[in-house]
């Protein structure tokens, strides 16, 4: 895999907070007592999300690790090991927001190369894998986020905005830009991964509270 | 074409509501109990009766691949594993199952797991799609509730235990014992097989590892019986699958339709057709990255099922195809996958970790066309060298894009070759022919 390994910075101390604490305890929950290692994955996800709602910049230190390797009873080498192997988990500090382009062949299709223009031009980052002066984005390429009905997509954190384009590309961005976050989803006149402009089967099904969400 | 009422996933655009009391209403959890009283042998009898075949893209019997999970557990416990690592460029249709019919997947896979004799599953879902798992999750906390979960499931008799894991962003996690490495928390790396997960999967359990839509489709097939199931498609090709569109066409979006269907009439009901019209298309990938192009020629009349694709050297994989019109650069298209699979390789094997890297850097300079009409062969060749010669897959769909690329496009890659020589020059100049150079070869 090709995750940067590249420990910036790090800070002396990690602690779990009360929340993490908590979902800390029901993600052991799921796997037999004598198969704790199976929460690694988890619980760089809470350490991650933790230092992203206390920091605003959601990475995984190698304390945090370690303190992880103790908790589950594994070798550090072995929580470290994940944490470079797989690309959700950033062992670098990232911007507030994080901005991920796909740009696999069925996005670039439909036009992911104008998607990845705007980012630039919106955020003034020049190369992926950087993040911009203010500290705000970080702009990744990643590969296929497997949403390819509707491409091309831009994800921020943890949403997916579909049917993009350069406008609402930039237009995203400011808004991301003066705090406000917009739905997700479909920008054109589609239900999810319906045709545009409406279904074509399923249509006599009955209605009972439509879910827009 | 498939008519609404075969159709399975009923609310597969979100149109309705995706929690317990609409999905009850559309008929799931519906007795669920009756079902598990028909006993483990007759549900496998059933699903193997179906003819259903792997929705995953490897197109395995089902239900004979639940036949090979231990009649009696020999104090081990057995898992039903759900691979939700949807993450094959064009692939986009686990994703409607698990958001938007999210208690037709908890309820057959308790059905699934009865039939294998495990009390527990776990599901695992690509921690790209951190919505989709949080909707799952609020229906299994539904489900528990309602105690259609936990002890004696649905008051069929039967424990189960449903629960998610997420993945993280890589690929490789897809293939079963990948994905079963990742499960027990370690690198998302591929284990030697044998032991199949059958006999050694999760925690060293026998294991079966399945689809979402293999499994999402159980309830239905159970209560409406082997013989509606079968006698959609054709044979050797049962049923209704998820597909999906992208690409160049006028509506890009996911839909069930019956196997053995023409492409042609897909693209122009479902995808509205391809931009431009039907003659501007220059070639489809009928399911996933990993399976060979398919000019328009051979467009105009396959069917859209496992065999008819695999006469044609290609593959139904997971169904979901990319289509290209003749704007695209398709040696670029095909470029892009072998730069999606130099990524994802997981650096295990030798002749797919450099491999994969060795295609990319080629096809790259064929991008560019700074290369010598010989070295397409000798692209070939180094394909070759890497299918087959590895545990896992992986290699061998990092090879089929390409070969496919040289199958029917090779006129395309030398005329790329001699445009670069005859504008910039380089050793043994082709002439470029007469009428210019030949720009869509169908």
């Amino acid at each position: 895999m090709n995750t940067t390994w590249a420990p910036a910075e790090q800070p002396e101390s990690f602690a779990f907070d009360d929340e993490s604490e908590a979902e800390i305890v029901n993600v052991l929950k799921k796997y037999p007592e004598e198969r704790k290692a199976s929460a690694v994955m988890p619980l760089l996800y809470i350490a991650q999300r933790q230092m992203g709602r206390v920091t605003g910049s959601a990475w995984i230190p190698l304390v945090a690790m370690d303190d992880i390797a103790r908790r589950l009873e594994m070798a550090p080498i072995r929580v470290y090991e994940v944490a470079s192997f797989y690309t959700m988990f950033n062992t670098k500090p990232i911007g507030r927001y994080h901005l991920q382009v796909c740009t696999t062949t069925p996005c670039w299709l439909r036009g992911s190369d104008v998607v990845t223009e705007a980012c630039r031009k919106a955020t003034g980052i020049h190369h992926f894998g950087e993040t911009s002066a203010d500290g705000l984005f970080t702009l990744t390429e990643v590969e296929c986020l497997g949403a390819c009905a509707n491409a091309p997509i831009l994800q921020v954190d943890d949403d997916y905005y579909e049917d993009m384009d350069g406008p609402r590309t930039e237009a995203l961005i400011a808004d991301l830009r003066a705090g406000r976050k917009p739905e997700a989803g479909p920008a054109i006149n589609r239900m999810c991964s319906a045709p545009e402009g409406g279904r074509k089967t399923l249509l006599e099904t009955s209605v009972s509270s439509p879910d827009q969400k | 074409m498939l008519q609404d009422k075969d159709r399975i996933f009923t609310n597969l655009y979100g149109q309705d509501d995706w929690r317990l009391p609409a999905a009850r209403k559309r008929g799931d959890w519906e007795n669920t109990a009756a079902i598990i009283a028909k006993g483990r042998d007759a549900v496998v009898a059933e699903m193997k009766a179906s003819g259903l075949r792997g929705r995953g893209g490897a197109g395995f019997p089902t239900g004979l691949k639940w036949s090979f999970m231990p009649k009696k557990s020999d104090g081990r416990p057995h898992y039903l594993v759900i691979n939700g690592d949807e993450s094959e460029p064009g692939t986009c249709k686990d994703r409607e199952v698990m958001r938007h019919e999210p208690h037709k997947l908890i309820e057959s896979a308790m059905i699934a797991s009865f039939a294998m004799g495990a009390h527990a599953s776990y599901i695992y879902i690509r921690g790209e799609f951190c919505r989709e798992a949080e909707r799952l999750q609020a229906a299994i906390d539904e489900a528990y509730e309602a105690g259609l979960l936990g002890k004696n499931a649905a008051g069929s008799g039967w424990d189960f235990d449903f629960r998610i894991h997420r993945g993280a962003g890589a690929y490789i996690c897809g293939e079963e014992t990948a994905l079963l490495e990742s499960l027990e928390g370690k690198k998302g790396q591929p284990r030697m097989k044998p032991p199949f997960p059958a006999g050694a999967g999760l925690y060293g359990c026998p294991t079966t590892v399945n689809n979402v839509e293999s499994i999402a489709v159980t309830s239905t097939i159970m209560r409406r019986g082997a013989a509606w199931f079968s006698g959609l498609g054709r044979p050797n090709n049962a049923g209704t699958k998820l597909m999906a569109i992208s690409g160049h066409v006028n509506t890009p979006c996911v839909f069930e339709e019956e196997l053995g269907v023409p492409l042609k009439e897909i693209i122009e009901k479902h995808g509205g057709g391809v931009r431009g019209g039907w003659d501007n298309l220059l070639a489809v990938i009928p399911g996933g990255c990993s399976v060979p192009v398919l000019p328009k020629s051979i467009c105009e009349t396959v069917l859209m099922d496992y065999d008819s694709l695999r006469a044609e050297r290609s593959g139904l994989g997971t169904a979901c195809m990319i289509v290209m019109d003749k704007s695209t650069d398709i040696i670029e298209a095909i470029a892009r996958f072998s730069k999606f699979f130099k990524h994802e390789s997981c650096g295990q094997c030798t002749p797919c970790r450099e491999g994969t890297g060795w295609m990319m850097r080629m096809m790259n300079r064929m991008v560019q066309g700074t290369a010598e009409i010989e070295e397409i062969d000798l692209l070939e060749q180094v394909t070759k060298q890497v299918e087959g010669h590895t545990i896992c897959a992986l290699g061998d769909a990092a090879a089929w894009p390409i070969q496919g690329l040289i199958r029917h496009f090779r006129p395309e890659m030398e005329a790329r070759i001699r445009q670069y020589k005859a504008a910039h020059g380089g050793t043994g100049l082709v002439q470029v022919p007469a009428g210019g150079v030949p720009v869509a070869a169908e």
